[in-house]
């Protein structure tokens, strides 16, 4: 019996426990003279099948894991096992093949040897199905007498479900945390690795990046690992160039929007400025690369630059800012609306022009909320790797010159994972480091910027 | 209408009955024909008020009678809002603050507003009043502005509650504290005429008593014209009364004549409670 049957079998009974519960609950409401009970019928009929399906689910979870080893231990302690090859490919393949007839999903076995196995699998995969079987409908059954039991006109089924939606709530929330643990944590074990081989100082102080893909994890060269022209790329390009294009577009046009903006505007501009940050970035590399890189080295021929490059800072920097503008704008909008109306009222009161009020009451009563914006910006930034695989370069180089190539830290996770090296060498753990840094400084930006927006609501409410 | 003159709302109009017969001179503001739109609906029909600076006008009336909305288009601060719509005449010193060469900037320096909830700036004490001379170009020196910011602060009354804290928040004031700097904040810009949008609505009684003694402190210097739920608060501050109902102005004279002896029915039952 497959596991789908044994899952449409399970919501049969909860749907038998459901109908059941719900005329007993009808029933004693009848017998009550119509009169309310503690509960709605609906209630209890929930309580009954909640008892039934949720223990059986979790039992069929947890024996769907330990089944398959039994069977493995029955097929081994057959005699026909003793024949199997002590350990390797062979003995795996064999198990595999035999099981795969045993199932029916193969009409026979490939290789003669494994053909006495069958009927071992067979055998085992029987028994445990029944013994999987039994036990199955026992609890459904044990948990829907258990739950018949308690049904009285009394009995308060409405808080018991509440709990039960209460937990399925928790359950979900924490799915989300844990896949975060999750990843934290095999970062920090690759990070671990990579700083067994290179110091943790001289990877962050250091200023020449060059790792060596042909070198395996017993002569890692620390002297190719510093990362300090990484982090500056990473910091020249998402940080300084992004900004200066993404602060000045973002906060005008939020103001413009916010404040000027006739509202048959505004229903068309809102929109098409979210449109950018549904673009995919992919699309805003190629842009970057094909279109922006060029025009920009071709402006810096005609201005006598020498030898200007084609894969300049510049251009990736731009580019990311006309990414980052409605992330800024949508956070300064929405920090200029939270202000109260009454603060501009105030203001134009007192003779101000609109545009005196919006300078000196609305962005200073919003500034918290902008600047939250900004760091929210600015770690997707750092974080954005398309545009930059796309536009930035391989060379990683230490220079406050725009128009020469750079790299950034997201660029190198990607050549050194992704390059010929093998898993355990020096360059494609120095990734995970690398990985590791970003994630500790986005971290603390976002951080940083969640609790200035926290403080800036309280403010005005 | 023996049982309404003996009332004590009528005692306390009385009692401002001594300052109602000061000489005036021209009405600072006049409003001849007032119709205010929002959208098709008519908000405020053909209304017809003088405000002088020798007196305080109080405007009261039941929730949604219009008188705030009146109020708002003395300074023209119904502009804010799309659908309002304004037509009749209202006259400042004479010129028409509609006419289309008028400064609406120049015009809310000359005629501030205070509103129903405090709200000053989130910004110092001393940055909340410096706010509008700074904007208005009213002190050419730090010490000018200095100046300016004391006078304003000591005419309302708050001066000696904040002399030493005036690079605090203005936000961090008691409720009652806050409006009075947005009081001060009005004066600040030396205005002619003071608009008061339920000033008191938000504050304690005791608050509300200083808000009502400021009030009669600048009365003379300002015109100063109140919206107010309170009758009582009416009849302590004010000498002119305008009573609104559903977008009229049913009834408007001395505050001692409307609360004893008023003309209209409507009047009369409304400050006897029986609606409102």
């Amino acid at each position: 019996m497959s596991a789908s049957t044994l899952i449409l079998l399970v919501l049969g009974l909860g749907l038998a426990g459901w109908l059941v519960a719900r005329s007993r609950a009808a029933m004693f409401r009848r017998a009550n003279g119509g009169k309310r009970i503690a509960s709605l019928p609906n209630y209890h009929a929930w309580y009954a099948a909640l008892w039934i399906v949720v223990p059986t689910l979790l039992f069929a979870l947890v024996w769907s894991q330990i089944a398959d080893n039994l069977v493995i231990q029955h097929v081994l302690a057959s005699p026909a096992a003793a024949d199997l090859p002590a350990f390797g490919m062979q003995r795996q393949t064999m198990l595999t093949e035999a099981r795969a007839v045993a199932t029916g999903a193969a009409p026979a076995v490939f290789n003669p040897a494994a053909a006495d196995l069958v009927e071992p699998f067979e055998e085992a995969l029987t028994r445990y199905n029944i013994i999987g079987m039994v036990v199955t409908l026992l609890i459904a059954l044990a948990g829907g007498a258990w739950a018949f039991l308690h049904l009285k006109p009394d009995f308060r089924a409405h808080t018991r479900v509440e709990r039960a939606v209460l937990s399925l709530l928790l359950i979900a929330s924490l799915v989300a945390i844990l896949t975060t643990l999750g990843i934290v944590a095999s970062l920090v074990f690759e990070t671990v690795r990579f700083f067994g081989m290179v110091n943790p100082i001289d990877f962050l102080t250091g200023v020449n990046w060059s790792p060596n893909p042909m070198t395996d994890g017993s002569n890692p060269d620390p002297e190719r690992y510093g990362a300090v022209p990484l982090f500056w790329g990473t910091f020249f390009i998402g940080v300084v160039i992004a900004m200066i294009v993404a602060i000045p577009m973002g906060m005008m046009s939020a103001i413009y929007l916010n404040q000027y903006a006739a509202p048959r505007v505004r229903t068309w501009l809102k929109p098409a400025l979210e449109i950018l940050a549904g673009v995919p970035t992919v699309v805003y590399g190629y842009f970057a690369a094909l279109t922006i890189a060029p025009a920009i080295r071709d402006i810096a021929l005609a201005l006598g630059v020498q030898n200007p490059s084609s894969e300049s800072a510049l251009a990736a920097g731009l580019v990311m800012g006309v990414m980052i503008i409605p992330f800024v704008s949508s956070m300064a909008d929405d920090s200029i609306a939270a202000v109260p109306q009454a603060m501009k009222d105030g203001s134009l009161a007192m003779g101000a022009t609109q545009n005196e009020t919006i300078k000196r009451v609305l962005v200073p009563a919003a500034l918290p909320g902008i600047v939250a914006g900004i760091m929210l910006a600015i770690s997707r930034a750092i974080g954005e790797t398309m545009i930059v695989v796309m536009a930035a370069s391989a060379t990683a180089r230490l220079s406050a010159n725009p128009l020469e190539a750079m790299t950034t830290v997201t660029y190198q996770i990607v050549a050194n994972l992704t390059g010929e090296a093998s898993m355990d060498s020096a360059s494609t753990l120095a990734a995970f480091a690398l990985g590791f840094v970003l994630f500790l400084v986005t971290l603390v930006l976002n951080i940083i910027a969640l609790r200035i927006v926290k403080r800036f609501r309280e403010a005005y409410e | 209408m023996a049982d309404i003159a003996d009332s004590p709302l009528a005692n306390q109009a009385n009692k401002s009955l001594e300052h109602e017969n000061i000489e005036t001179g021209e009405p600072k503001m006049r409003a001849r024909d007032v119709d205010v739109y929002y959208g098709q609906k008519k908000a405020i029909d053909s209304v017809d008020i003088d405000v002088y600076t020798e007196f305080v006008t109080a405007f009261i009336g039941p929730s949604g009678c219009g008188k705030s909305t009146f109020l708002r288009a003395l300074n023209r601060m119904n502009d804010t809002i799309p659908s309002a719509r304004v037509t009749g005449t209202i006259e400042l010193d004479g010129e028409d603050i509609y006419a289309s060469g008028m400064d609406v900037v120049q015009l809310r320096a000359r005629v501030g507003m205070v509103f129903q909830k405090p709200n000053p700036f989130p910004k110092s004490i001393y940055d909340n009043i410096a706010y509008g001379p700074k904007i208005h170009g009213l002190a050419e020196t730090k010490p000018d502005l200095d100046n300016i910011v004391e006078k304003s602060l000591r005419r309302a009354g708050l001066w000696e509650e904040v002399k030493d804290r005036l690079a605090d928040s203005g936000t961090a004031l008691s409720g009652g504290q806050q409006q009075r700097l947005c009081i001060a904040r009005a004066i600040a810009v030396d205005p002619e005429v003071i608009l008061m949008d339920e000033p008191c609505s938000a504050l304690d009684p005791i608050a509300t008593a200083k808000i009502e003694e400021l009030i009669d402190e600048l009365r003379g210097r300002y015109g100063i014209v109140i919206v107010t739920h309170s009758m009582q608060q009416a009849a302590r501050v004010s000498q002119r009364t305008a009573f609104f109902h559903l977008g009229n102005l049913v009834e408007y004279g001395h505050t001692s004549d409307i609360f004893t002896n008023p003309v209209e029915k409507r009047t009369q039952d409304y400050i006897t409670g029986r609606y409102g």
